[in-house]
């Protein structure tokens, strides 16, 4: 149980930095507000409600991936402060403990971001789910750990680049793209009620275990580049 | 250049030129007319671009392991792994572009959001993105973090082959599938081979040609490090100028 603990010790002191700061929650839920009122202004929610349902989950997880996107940036950033970075690459708690914990603290962030972002996004465009809504517990975690995931490992590995900011996106989202597919297609489907997620559900499950896999793996690499 | 790859460039151009009379003296496809012949060079560049990379990623996982291992071996892997993914984008670049003046003329669209077509257009994404992330990092570490990032590409490529076909039988395309599914005649086969042969080989040369200058600029750099070159121009190219 060794291991737990240093995830978990990881964890507790994400989540210390982040409870004394708050500098990326309040930075994702404005973001993520501003963006679904910017999209509200691309199209009238109000007036077309079965359009709304069809493109919503789109929407929904479009703001949400770029407000991770803005913290995720900063999440190893104050890592880099004093050489923290390399303190970490002395101690004797495995490579990847690091990354599991500041990964379940980037999913908590983005979780809480999507309980307050939810109803918001209910209101505002005025949705009334058609499909089974309890399956959105099911979609909604999946989704996130799958965004989180690569997001964390991407950032770790663009603090070895120049212009940092720049080039997260320009790796995320390609590498992503099949699980932002499947979330939206999953999502949709429970918006519209007119066909089944569980194909894209599977897919999420799929795309989650190969890349957590993958992440764990290489991130001792990632973490001793040079 | 050694002989032997001279050689090989001349036959390269050979079976190119003899590629291009098979193509353009291949009978009349029935309902495209002459048409149809781009499909001689979007063929074999769209297969191509789907081996390379795979060179790429054996390269990557060969980086990886003989980085703590053996110097020499990892620099020379790596260079074949920035040559593979761009002759990948290269090729893949080709495909599409000729896939989009094909698709224009015979459909009257360019573009469809088809399950080929995306998954085609991935890949392109993922390895220009590979091309960037090599372009971005700091010397010294470019390589490692090309390596993992065309691993992840390497998994990610069967992953989106797959969801985006799963995707596309959901909500079935308005125009057409593909290409020719159903197979062509044999009077093409030839025609098709000969093509295939040569961009094959067109591949394989501009794959060593770029490996060697990759090889050649880290041996500079490395002499330079080393204190034997100085970073200044060489006298010679600088009476040239």
């Amino acid at each position: 149980m060794i291991y737990a603990q240093h995830v978990l010790t990881h964890l507790r002191k994400d989540l210390r930095l982040e409870w004394r700061t708050k500098d990326s929650i309040n930075g994702m839920l404005f973001f993520a507000l501003l963006v679904v009122v910017v999209l509200a202004m691309a199209f009238d929610p109000g007036a077309y409600p079965t359009m709304t349902r069809q493109i919503s989950g789109g929407l929904l997880w479009v703001a949400l991936l770029f407000a991770a996107m803005t913290a995720l940036n900063q999440s190893w950033a104050r890592e880099t402060n004093n050489s923290v970075l390399d303190a970490h690459r002395l101690a004797p708690s495995p490579a990847s403990a690091l990354f599991i914990g500041k990964a379940l603290a980037n999913f908590i962030f983005v979780t809480g971001v999507e309980i307050v972002l939810a109803p918001v996004f209910t209101v505002f465009y005025n949705l009334h789910p058609l499909g089974e809504t309890w399956k959105l517990l099911i979609i909604l975690p999946l989704g996130t750990w799958a965004l989180v995931i690569n997001g964390t490992f991407f950032a770790a590995l663009s603090l070895r680049t120049r212009n940092r900011e720049t080039l997260l996106p320009l790796v995320l989202l390609p590498i992503s793209m099949p699980a932002l597919l499947a979330m939206i297609q999953a999502t949709t489907a429970v918006l519209t009620g007119q066909f089944e997620p569980i194909l894209w559900i599977k897919v999420l499950i799929a795309y989650v275990i190969v890349f957590t896999t993958a992440c764990v793996l290489l991130f001792p690499t990632i973490l001793a580049a040079d | 250049m050694p002989a032997w790859a001279l050689i090989w460039f001349a036959l390269t151009l050979i079976l190119i030129a003899f590629g291009f009379y098979q193509a353009m003296t291949a009978p009349k496809e029935a309902t495209m007319g002459n048409l149809y012949r781009v499909f001689f060079y979007h063929l074999p560049h769209t297969i191509l671009s789907f081996v390379f990379p795979y060179l790429n990623c054996i390269a990557s996982l060969l980086y990886l392991f003989w980085r703590n291992r053996n110097v020499e071996r990892a620099a020379a892997s790596d260079a074949f792994a920035l040559a593979s993914a761009e002759v990948t984008v290269l090729y893949a670049s080709i495909g599409l572009a000729t896939g989009m003046l094909w698709g224009r003329a015979a459909w009257g669209i360019w573009w469809a959001w088809d399950a080929r077509l995306t998954t085609y257009l991935l890949l392109w994404l993922l390895y220009v993105s590979y091309l960037l992330v090599r372009r971005y990092s700091a010397t010294g570490q470019s390589a490692v973090v090309a390596a993992v990032l065309a691993i992840f590409a390497a998994i990610d490529v069967p992953i989106c082959f797959m969801s985006i076909r799963w995707w596309r039988t959901q909500h079935p395309a308005a125009v057409f599938g593909g290409g020719p599914d159903s197979g062509i005649d044999p009077s093409m086969v030839p025609a098709l081979l000969w093509n295939f042969a040569a961009w094959a080989m067109w591949g394989a040369f501009i794959l060593g040609l770029r490996y060697a200058i990759e090889r050649r600029r880290q041996r500079r750099a490395n002499a330079i490090a080393l204190g034997f070159l100085t970073d200044e121009p060489q006298p010679i190219l600088q009476e040239a100028r």
